[in-house]
């Protein structure tokens, strides 16, 4: 691993290596607005939840403990969800995360893909449960095929990040 | 592959405080979030502004992506068209022959209706639209049915408004943006409209179920009355939405519940008309009441 050289008052990563993850997330929660299609059911994996979870798994320091909440707070005023919905599920993923990671070792491939799936269901399962609270209503297995969905593109979203990763770091 | 060190602080306080402080922060952040959802449990349409002000920012590729949409399916549309021109002719031809014969029935009614209206002296206030937009794209990952609307504050829409499509009833006003607003959908779960049955007026509250159903529930007597097939109009009680327009079709009938599908197809991008709230001293007198958690 290069070192990096240590000087006082300065940033080490440049603005774009700090910028472009943040960035990247908050236009993956913008994507369901983009696209033109006027769904009658959830069926879209939430692309904001998905590219924070490449970038926790890739960069386990980058983003703080905290980092969800702001993040979270942009993806619920585009989402449709409460507000205040992401930006607690995605919070407490993070903290069960990093608890995760002092009880493992070592990791892999299909290991970032089961942590990531099961912090993707926790969050689905809980912003359905905090939607029907705002006033929602739903069947119970209305998200099942977008959990199934989000699983299995998860590894594509992965394999982005990991593309956006070597261009900012440049 | 050996995990690399997470947050490593090694003996430098301050770069502990500074973990430390940032897992309080987490922490503290997930109890304002939990107090905002219990805020938003309470005011579903709060954050009006900062909703619109991101469905205005994509609004511009969304409306892009609209036209792109409808212009490849045109293509394809045209296409088809050419290849079967002269079946669609006569096909067209027949259908104006059966048509010219409906057209002077209607006239004969709509002559017959005008003279039953004058006879009872009711004159039924013409609902002018506020304006005319498009539904350009919709928040496809939320259980919540919402669709974006391309016309906004500076359009005249305001929060409540009935917004209805060629075909019928497509939701209400969540919350308006500058340019864009944001549309329950008839079909979201926290969408509720007062109908009644379209040739004899049997009252029943229409509730989305939010996966493209409306639950149909009689008012008072039991459903059984209800079959497949009934259609069902806006009745105008509660003074939100202007009365007689079309809401839904019940399509199937299961053990407890009506499901019908919504006679404006959402999902098909029409035009999309934002109407003025049908008796706004109903609505100011409402929202004077504390609201009902949960709607």
């Amino acid at each position: 691993m290069r070192t990096l050289p240590f000087r006082v008052g300065k940033p080490v990563l440049s603005l774009r290596a700090r910028a472009t993850p943040v960035a990247s997330v908050m236009f993956a929660s913008l994507v369901p607005l983009l696209l033109p299609v006027v769904a009658d059911w959830p069926f879209l994996p939430p692309f904001g939840l998905l590219m924070l979870l490449g970038w926790r798994l890739l960069r386990p320091g980058f983003f703080l403990p905290w980092a969800p909440l702001p993040l979270g707070a942009f993806d619920d005023l585009a989402s449709g969800q409460p507000i205040g919905s992401a930006m607690l599920l995605w919070t407490l993923a993070f903290l069960a995360i990093d608890a995760s990671e002092r009880a493992l070792l070592w990791r892999d491939y299909l290991q970032d893909w089961i942590v990531a799936a099961a912090a993707i269901a926790f969050c689905l399962a809980g912003g359905y449960l905090l939607a029907l609270l705002a006033g929602g209503d739903a069947p119970v297995l209305s998200f099942v095929p977008q959990l199934l969905a989000s699983i299995l593109v998860f590894p594509v979203i992965a394999r982005l990040c990991a593309r956006i990763d070597i261009w900012r770091l440049k | 592959m050996a995990r690399p060190y997470n947050r490593r602080t090694g003996y430098s306080r301050r770069a502990q405080y500074g973990l430390f402080f940032s897992y309080v922060a987490a922490v503290s952040g997930a109890v304002v979030a939990l107090l905002l959802l219990i805020l938003s449990a309470v005011d579903p349409n709060g954050f009006g502004a900062l909703k619109g002000a991101v469905s205005d920012a994509t609004l511009p590729i969304s409306n892009a992506g609209r036209a792109v949409g409808a212009t490849v399916s045109g293509v394809f549309t045209n296409l088809g068209s050419y290849i079967d021109a002269a079946g669609q002719v006569r096909r067209l031809e027949r259908e104006a022959a059966a048509n010219k014969t409906r057209l002077i029935e209607a006239r004969a009614l709509a002559y017959e209706n005008g003279r039953l209206k004058r006879l009872l002296r009711m004159e039924e206030q013409g609902t002018r639209a506020v304006t005319v937009g498009r539904l350009v794209a919709s928040t496809g990952t939320s259980i919540r049915r919402y669709a974006i609307l391309n016309a906004g504050f500076v359009h005249g829409v305001r929060q409540g408004m009935p917004v209805r499509g060629p075909g019928g009833l497509v939701g209400r006003v969540a919350s308006a943006g500058a340019a864009s607003a944001r549309v329950g959908l008839v079909t979201d779960g926290g969408t509720v409209v007062p109908v009644r049955r379209v040739p004899d007026g049997m009252p029943a509250i229409a509730t989305g179920t939010g996966d493209g159903f409306i639950d149909i529930r009689a008012l008072g007597a039991e459903n059984t009355t209800f079959k497949v097939g009934d259609v069902f109009v806006t009745s105008g009680a509660g003074g939100v939405y202007p009365p007689n327009i079309p809401v839904a079709v019940i399509r199937r009938r299961t053990r407890d519940a009506l499901l019908a599908r919504p006679v404006a197809d959402p999902t098909a991008f029409d035009f999309a008309a934002v109407l003025p709230i049908y008796q706004p001293q109903v609505e100011v007198q409402r929202r004077a009441l504390p609201p009902l958690p949960g709607q």
